[in-house]
């Protein structure tokens, strides 16, 4: 046991926490545990009263135990006891117990906010600074009820002592970002202000945090800090070490308040008043010019301040992106750094370059650095180094470096860590895709790429190739040779049999002049591969055999053979048996002409996001995205602008809100058909109605392709929500139930707050839709890495396919910004996805999530009937589980027409006369899924006197009886 | 700032303080998996790593790593001097520290971690007024075991002179 004993020894306590030192294993130290906390029960529930003292023992050792990571469920009011105490210790114990173990046990949480109020009131400044810390430690939103009104008034109350202020100021920080709708703005937000203008810097420190954070969500209210923080900086930077005294670190005068001020003055753009301007440039200046004097201490700690304030400085440069001649400066002092010994400066110098890279005026700088920094990739011992090299190489990349520094990733992926290659490999496919100048290029570093990090080429980059192949023609014939050629290694990855495999099904014929790679040749080739890989990619090959049928007639009996034989026609898996048996009769019974088209070369895709950035995104988090839309605005310019998406066979006569070539919009054809549980049949079914059906066909005949690859699932584009980077925001907005409001209408404000305003206006037919979701920036200021994405829940996905398109990462101040939806329901469903939007605002990462208007009664088409047909419909429909029925209260006035009008928006037809009493409505429709329709019938009768509605719905299906009537009832 | 950590070579964890929300068992499991991931660094490596969300800055002082979690936006530098500037005022509050005095004055490292961090900001960096804080609250206790101490004594002589 230690000899320090400052201030209270308890020695009781020092002997426990000796006992449970010796103890020799968990055992003996949960014994140890056990019976100490049956001793402090006892004691606790004993007769004698205790005294204060014994009381802060046994709290201290129950915190102690609970530290050490157990669970405490005792010994909560006798904390709260201590907080009534006179003896400081005693209060402190307590507050430390109640900060660690808070719960919201809702009788406590009032005995402890009556402890604190007093303390509060005690004018005692160590009093008030302990319950203050205690406010600020729990921070919960019972808290911020409690306490954010008093807390800016003691901040700014004039004989406020200066510790108070502190820790008022950060209590109040701590409050607003946990529940800044309960700290309201007002007049004391400029007094808070002045305090930048305080003689006390411990004050000013404890305000310039306050204010950056309030700052970041209410600029307009803190704009008069940027010229106090200017004025303020330059102070400190133009002091000598000495003349702050205390607040000199190590040679460096008030590193941490110079940190901040710089910090809040990100929260703005460069000021506009030129002298303040000038001033900061001044400023600016000054710090770049520091760091090229000699150290004033050899001690790693004066390096450090002065370094913190150097990057932050230079941060603000970057943010300001508007000197010139300081974004270079700043990019030489960082060139510096890059070879300085220190690692830690290596790798804030390689980070804080990335972003320097991005900006116009010193981008050109930054790239001189480009072999140091390949130097980094080659020598650095640290990964994360290594990594951030990385980062940077991608950041600098342009058109006249793209090939040295891809080849370089390339070189760098044979040895790298396995933690990263991932990321690297998605950073060169993007590279190489975005740079490409020559195709054959592209196609080479993507194929290398699947050679040294197969496994760590995700599926979005080899479709990616795929896409990119499919759409230029000019690539088509080296593509397949190459990986005609890649195949041949004796062991080639599984991926590189599936970019083959479909590569080499749609042009192999462009090699097949060549004796060395004949139709029979090719297929061997393959063929040889399938039985090492897994179903999926067997599958593929077997698509790719029956293309061979088509293009190769030669070698059709060669194919036939081993569709035929029973490792596949008997296949125990479904899926490859299915294919076996359907393409086998598919090449028996079609007529050549048929085949063609059904087997017709793959249309060019349409121009579609790529997949590899969205999960690049992912992968780094909302930092990246401006970078990467940037990236991806080049490449729309550079590829795909040329490539309109064509209108094959099966598109052609059915205009459809949807791009996507699983043929969304080809399913109407035959809708009525379950495509994938019964696909067998279907072929047989199309046949017998002879050629008419073809392009239904050629699409089937393409669905199943691409499923089995998967090339377009909406997968890609929706995220998942169990991997989605969860940006946790203090103050995030909770998922706001769905609003009632769009059930029976389309268009309006969907949600709206100090930021943002979402409109939607949305179009539905059949069972497809199409919304347009408008993104309204409130403010003046720009939201930048601007990202939306439309989430499906668990078994929504399954049954509604949403896709969308990234909209631009920039919104202007004041400007509008439009992203369009296409929805496709597959089946009937209750939940609703949820749009998340994220932006940074300010420099603070917002985080909106709102539940998308999409529900079932969207994909109804109304049907007229006569009387006699309804009930005829409705008797048929006499099962118990088919009819739902609600009785409801009227929320809204009884009017006849406003209800007729709902019924309507509901997507029913009302039909009049059908019910014998007048007064009652009824209605029917058919709802569309792409799997089935579902007819149904509804029956709304009023009861004015009562005040009450009853809802009866009859359909075949019970989950669309009850989802529908849920939405309905909660109209009137 | 998230959170501060400090644990020792053998993965104990001595202290930890967080200023976001965070459940029980997402605290058990953030601190485990973060620890292995520092106690796996080598000594000359850079002490800064990206780990989830947030970048992760770190520095061993004998036996202790001190580990701080900080926003993407947050200086890391800056944050390093937040650990020494609190090993200092531990050094100087306990006079030469060592992991012994964190063990068993652990409500103490609590204090004066507070009195210099609040809410994850810095409160106040001068030590003087931060120990000035702890030692104005230990002068408290003194003076009122006197008090006490001497109405004991009083009580007594009471009693004496009763008799």
């Amino acid at each position: 046991m230690p000899a320090v004993s400052k201030g209270d020894g308890m020695r009781g306590l020092a002997v426990f926490i000796s006992d449970i030192r010796n103890c020799k294993s968990k055992e003996a130290e949960i014994k140890r545990i056990n019976k100490e906390l049956a001793n402090i029960r006892s004691k606790f529930k004993g007769d004698k009263a205790l005294d204060g003292y014994s009381k802060k023992k046994y709290v201290c050792k129950l915190l102690f135990i609970f530290l050490l990571g157990h669970d405490i469920d005792f010994g909560h009011m006798e904390a709260v006891n201590l907080l009534s105490s006179n003896k400081y210790t005693e209060k402190q114990i307590g507050y430390l117990f109640i900060s660690v173990l808070v719960n919201s046990n809702s009788e406590l949480i009032r005995l402890i906010n009556n402890g604190i109020k007093n303390d509060l009131a005690s004018r005692n400044p160590t009093f008030m600074n302990l319950a203050l810390h205690c406010i600020a430690n729990v921070g919960s939103r019972e808290m911020a009820e409690a306490f954010a009104g008093d807390i800016p008034k003691i901040l700014v109350a004039g004989d406020t002592m200066d510790s108070v202020k502190q820790s008022a100021a950060l209590c109040l920080l701590r409050l607003y970002r946990t529940s800044p709708d309960l700290v309201p703005m007002g007049e004391w937000t400029s007094r808070v202000v002045h305090l930048l203008n305080d003689q006390h810097l411990g004050v000013v420190t404890a305000a310039t945090s306050l204010i950056t954070t309030l700052a970041q969500k209410n600029p307009e209210e803190f704009k008069t800090s940027v010229s106090l923080a200017v004025s303020r900086l330059s102070r400190i930077v133009t002091s000598a070490s000495t003349d702050l005294q205390d607040y000199t670190y190590y040679f460096v005068p008030a590193p941490w308040l110079s940190v901040k001020l710089l910090r809040l003055l990100q929260c703005y753009p460069p000021p506009e008043d030129a002298a303040v301007r000038g001033r900061l440039t001044e400023c600016l200046e000054t710090i770049l010019n520091k760091a090229q004097e000699p150290p004033k201490s050899k001690k790693v700690q004066h390096s450090n301040a002065k370094n913190a304030v150097l990057f932050e400085a230079i941060s603000l440069i970057i943010h300001h992106d508007s000197e010139p001649n300081l974004l270079v400066r700043a990019c030489n002092q960082l060139g510096q750094f890059l070879q300085h010994r220190e690692t830690n400066l290596r790798y804030l110098a390689l980070e804080s370059m990335c972003t320097l890279a991005s900006s116009e005026f010193s981008h050109e700088a930054v790239k001189t650095h480009i072999e140091t920094v390949i130097g980094a990739l080659k020598t650095e011992r640290d990964v994360s180094v290594r990594q951030r090299a990385v980062d940077l190489l991608y950041a600098m990349c342009d058109r006249s470096n793209a090939q040295q520094i891809v080849a370089e990733m390339l070189n760098y992926l044979e040895t790298a860590d396995y933690s990263i290659r991932e990321e690297i490999v998605l950073k060169v496919a993007i590279l190489a895709e975005k740079y490409a100048v020559d195709y054959t290029w592209y196609v080479d570093t993507i194929l290398n790429l699947i050679r040294i990090a197969g496994d760590y080429v995700s599926e979005e980059v080899w479709y990616r190739v795929i896409q990119i192949v499919i759409n230029r023609e000019d690539v088509q014939g080296y593509a397949a040779k190459t990986v005609f050629e890649a195949l041949q290694a004796p062991a080639c990855h599984e991926n590189l049999v599936k970019v083959g495999g479909y590569i080499l099904g749609e042009f192999g014929n462009l090699i097949a002049g060549d004796r060395r790679s004949s139709p029979l040749i090719q297929f061997n080739l393959l063929h040889s591969k399938f039985h090492l890989c897994s179903v999926p990619t067997r599958a593929l090959l077997l698509s790719t055999y029956i293309k061979f049928v088509n293009l190769f007639p030669e070698i059709k009996t060669t194919i036939q053979d081993v569709l035929r034989s029973d490792s596949q026609l008997r296949n125990a898996d479904v899926e490859l048996q299915q294919r076996a048996v359907e393409y086998l009769r598919l090449s028996c019974i079609a007529s050549t002409d048929i085949l063609a088209t059904v087997l017709e070369e793959m249309p060019p895709f349409p121009e579609r996001e790529s997949s590899i950035l969205a999960k690049l995104k992912k992968k780094k988090g909302p930092g990246m995205v401006s970078e990467i839309e940037e990236t991806k605005k080049e490449r729309n310019v550079e590829m795909n602008g040329s490539t309109e998406p064509a209108t094959n066979a099966s598109t052609v006569s059915t205009p459809s809100p949807s791009t996507d070539l699983l043929g969304i919009e080809s399913t109407a054809v035959f809708n009525s058909v379950p495509l994938n549980s019964t696909g067998g049949s279907l072929l047989v079914d199309v046949f017998s109605e002879n050629s008419a059906p073809v392009a239904t066909l050629a699409s089937a005949a393409e669905e199943n392709f691409s499923s089995s690859s998967d090339l377009t699932s909406p997968d890609n584009n929706i995220d998942d929500p169990a991997t989605a980077v969860h940006v946790s925001h203090d103050d995030d907005d909770d998922v706001d139930e769905l609003s009632d409001t769009f059930v029976c209408k389309n268009n309006g404000v969907l949600f709206e707050n100090q930021l943002l305003q979402i409109g939607l206006k949305s179009e539905f037919r059949q069972n497809l839709g199409r919304m347009y979701v408008f993104y309204g920036n409130k403010t003046s200021t720009q939201f930048l890495s601007f990202s939306s994405n439309v989430i499906c829940q668990d078994g929504l996905k399954s049954q509604l396919n949403i896709q969308t398109k990234p909209v631009d990462p920039t919104v202007e101040g004041g400007a509008q910004v439009q992203q369009i939806l296409n929805i496709e329901c597959v089946s009937d469903f209750t939940e609703a996805p949820v749009l998340n939007i994220q932006f940074r605002y300010g420099g603070t990462l917002q985080n909106v999530s709102v539940k998308l208007p999409v529900t079932l009664n969207k994909f109804f088409q109304p049907t007229e009937m006569t009387s006699q047909d309804f009930f005829q419909r409705w008797k048929q429909l006499s099962n118990p589980q088919q009819e739902v029925q609600k009785i409801f209260k009227a929320k809204h006035p009884m009017d006849t027409e406003v209800t007729k009008a709902k019924i309507i928006g509901f997507g029913v037809a009302l039909l009049d006369g059908v019910d014998p009493n007048p007064s009652n409505f009824v209605g029917a429709g058919v709802i569309h899924t792409k799997t089935i329709q579902v007819g149904c019938l509804l029956r709304l009768e009023p009861n004015t006197q009562a005040q009450m509605y009853r809802l009866t719905l009859r359909t075949s299906r019970d989950t669309v009886s009850q989802r529908l009537c849920g939405l309905l009832s909660e109209q009137f | 700032m998230r959170f501060m950590l400090l644990f020792s070579r053998q993965g104990k964890l001595r202290l930890q303080k967080w200023y976001t929300a965070t459940s029980e068992r997402e605290k058990k499991k953030m601190v485990r998996e973060l620890m292995q991931v520092v106690l796996a660094r080598k000594p000359k490596m850079c002490s800064f790593l990206e780990w989830r969300d947030l970048k992760i800055v770190y520095k061993r002082y004998a036996s202790l790593y001190f580990c701080c979690a900080v926003e993407d936006q947050d200086n890391e530098l800056i944050t390093l001097e937040v650990i020494h500037r609190f090993v200092e005022l531990l050094d100087k509050y306990f006079g030469s520290v060592c992991e012994l005095d964190i063990i068993f004055n652990f409500e103490k490292a609590y204090f004066i971690l507070d009195e210099f961090l609040m809410g994850g900001e810095i409160q106040d960096t001068s030590k003087k007024s931060v120990l000035k804080a702890i030692e104005q609250a230990d002068l408290l206790q003194e003076v009122w075991e006197k008090i006490e101490n001497l109405a004991k004594i009083l009580e007594t002589l009471a009693l004496f002179i009763k008799q």
